[in-house]
């Protein structure tokens, strides 16, 4: 009982302490609640909106807090690409949106119709007017399949066809998709698409651990990996960037620059990218297709986006950069993917965003100025192959900022990664949700 | 990172092990004081005894890390750096403590009385 007990803690509490680092980590408020009448909106009650709440509830006594999202489900979306490695079963992404819904805050299972920030309310889709004092936009990100001609959604995990950002089922599809393919070999493509998207790192991983199922199954040598980078870099961050182009040249994965996917055949198995030089049409035998993302439409239909800019096109909302306010309506904060702010659509960006959000917040409930700025931390386990993962942290700036400098250096291939994004990861982001990491 | 607090951390293991972590918690504590109740009851370490746990706490330890790597689906040509080896020795280092532990305090206790007076003597006379 005691190797257990003792084996289990001791290993645990490594790759916990390590996982909170990846997620970031600052303890729950232990001040004293403020006290208000206030009433706040969250739009969204995935990462971003559940984690808010739950910090909102801890540091506001009598405020009114009321969540909005009609999917019952919470997905735990860092263990898609768990799920699509064959590593895990769907169900380890899925739990129930109510169960960190904090005491003190009220969700309404609906969809958000329309946001009006001039008349500080939020409509729902059956009509129900929800009005506000402070609002918080944290509706996440729309997948639009539409805009890659020929894609449908149902066919993942048919004639080669994967995506493993469409769900938990979509990703254990894709999962059965690419282990045909690593028992047949020939060609498999991968790409991103040329807008934000949520955990850069994705793509590249899955193309990772592509090559790694081929070798373990002794087929490397029967299948070619293309990697189709959207632009000149495989990556945003220059230093990790250069990185992975090593790795895949080590890994013999060849790398287009410039393509992104414009449209696909299913039946004949070929994609098309656009490219500098006009259309290029490839054949594959195992495609991870990863779509074009954008606001929501009620953030895109509403004034929160950006007017201008590399941001205006898909909707993002217009916020600043380092405190997530809303620039033209200072009551309005928008926090995780869809905000309009460079770098990171990640968990860890979340768990750094929503304290400063919800501080400000509070500061101006009691008349003050908060002086919690955010960074732009971000970080993803780029897994290398299964069993090892690089901890790729960085800012706004390009900087990598590495939470334990000179023990777990960041672009190295690691096994201590790997076991934070396997075992401390979940539990991380649980807890984060909860408002107690 | 900014900071790593106890309650962080206590959040995270609840997560991770759900209603387990506090009776887990509870045995390693059993353990440890079942220990030193038999060493201070035995006035001392019995070292033939203690023998049989170090080589007891061997397996564990090597227990340890194969659970570790089972459970993180993952193998010893997985380890990259430095660090991997450093947990790798932590892991093992865990698992030997705690069975060495564990195990010592199962065989004083149900020692049978005897045994243990004789045990005793023998160990006061040899450090005599």
């Amino acid at each position: 009982m005691r190797t257990m007990a003792g084996g289990l803690g001791r290993r645990g509490l490594m790759a916990g302490a390590a996982a909170i680092a990846a997620l970031g980590a600052s303890g729950a408020a232990a001040e004293h609640p403020v006290r208000t009448r206030a009433k706040i909106v969250i739009v969204g009650a995935g990462a971003a909106g559940l984690a808010a709440a739950s910090r909102l509830a801890q540091r506001l006594d009598g405020a009114e807090i009321t969540l909005l999202d009609r999917r019952r489900e919470h997905l735990y979306q860092p263990g898609f690409t768990l799920v699509a490695a064959g590593l895990k079963a769907p169900g380890y992404t899925v739990s129930a949106t109510r169960d960190y819904v904090p005491r003190g805050a009220t969700l309404i299972e609906e969809a958000a119709a329309e946001i009006d920030p001039v008349g500080r309310s939020v409509t729902t889709e059956s009509g129900r007017r929800v009005p506000y004092d402070f609002l918080i936009v944290a509706t996440g990100l729309a997948l639009d399949y539409a805009a890659i001609e020929g894609m449908d959604v149902n066919r993942i995990g048919r004639d080669g066809l994967g995506s493993v950002y469409a769900g938990p089922e979509q990703a254990a599809a894709t999962w059965r998709a690419m282990s045909d393919f690593a028992d047949r070999g020939g060609t498999a493509l991968f790409l991103r698409p040329a807008t934000e998207m949520k955990c850069a790192g994705a793509p590249l991983k899955y193309a990772f651990i592509t090559d790694d199922v081929l070798r373990r199954r002794g087929n490397r040598g029967r299948a070619e990996l293309v990697y189709n980078a959207h632009n000149r870099a495989l990556f945003s961050v220059p230093i990790v960037a250069e990185k992975v182009r090593m790795l895949y040249q080590e890994r013999g994965i060849r790398v287009n620059h410039d393509h992104v996917l414009r449209a696909i055949d299913p039946g004949r198995r070929i994609a098309t990218f656009r490219t500098p030089g006009g259309d290029v049409e490839q054949r594959y035998d195992f495609i991870n297709v990863v779509p074009p993302m954008r606001a929501p439409q009620v953030v895109r239909n509403s004034p929160l986006p950006w007017q201008s800019g590399p941001f205006a096109a898909d909707g993002w909302a217009e916020v600043d950069r380092h405190t997530l306010r809303h620039v033209r309506f200072p009551e309005v904060f928008c926090v995780g993917d869809v905000a309009g702010v460079p770098k990171g659509k990640t968990a860890a960006s979340v768990k750094w965003q929503v304290p400063v959000a919800v501080d400000h917040l509070i500061a101006t409930i009691q008349g003050r100025q908060s002086s919690e700025r955010y960074n732009g931390y971000t970080s993803c386990p780029l897994i290398t192959r299964i069993g090892r993962a690089m901890l790729v942290e960085f800012d706004y700036n390009d900087n990598l900022v590495p939470s334990f400098p000179g023990v777990i250096a960041p672009l190295e291939e690691l096994w201590i990664t790997w076991i934070m994004k396997e075992v401390g990861l979940k539990p991380t982001y649980l807890a984060m949700l909860r408002g107690r990491a | 990172m900014k900071e790593l607090d106890l309650a962080t951390l206590v959040a995270v293991f609840e997560e991770m092990l759900g209603w387990t972590l506090w009776p887990i918690v509870a045995a390693c504590a059993v353990a440890t004081l079942a220990f030193l109740y038999v060493v201070l009851r035995d006035r001392g370490v019995v070292a033939g005894r203690m023998l049989r746990a170090e080589l007891l706490g061997v397996l564990g330890g090597v227990a340890a890390v194969a659970v570790m790597f089972v459970v993180t689906n993952s193998s010893p040509a997985d380890l990259g750096g430095p660090i991997d080896w450093l947990l790798v020795v932590g892991i093992f280092a865990a698992g030997l403590v705690g069975t060495v532990i564990a195990s010592y305090a199962a065989m004083g206790l149900f020692a049978r009385a005897p045994e243990r007076a004789g045990a005793a003597l023998r160990e006061r006379a040899l450090g005599a």
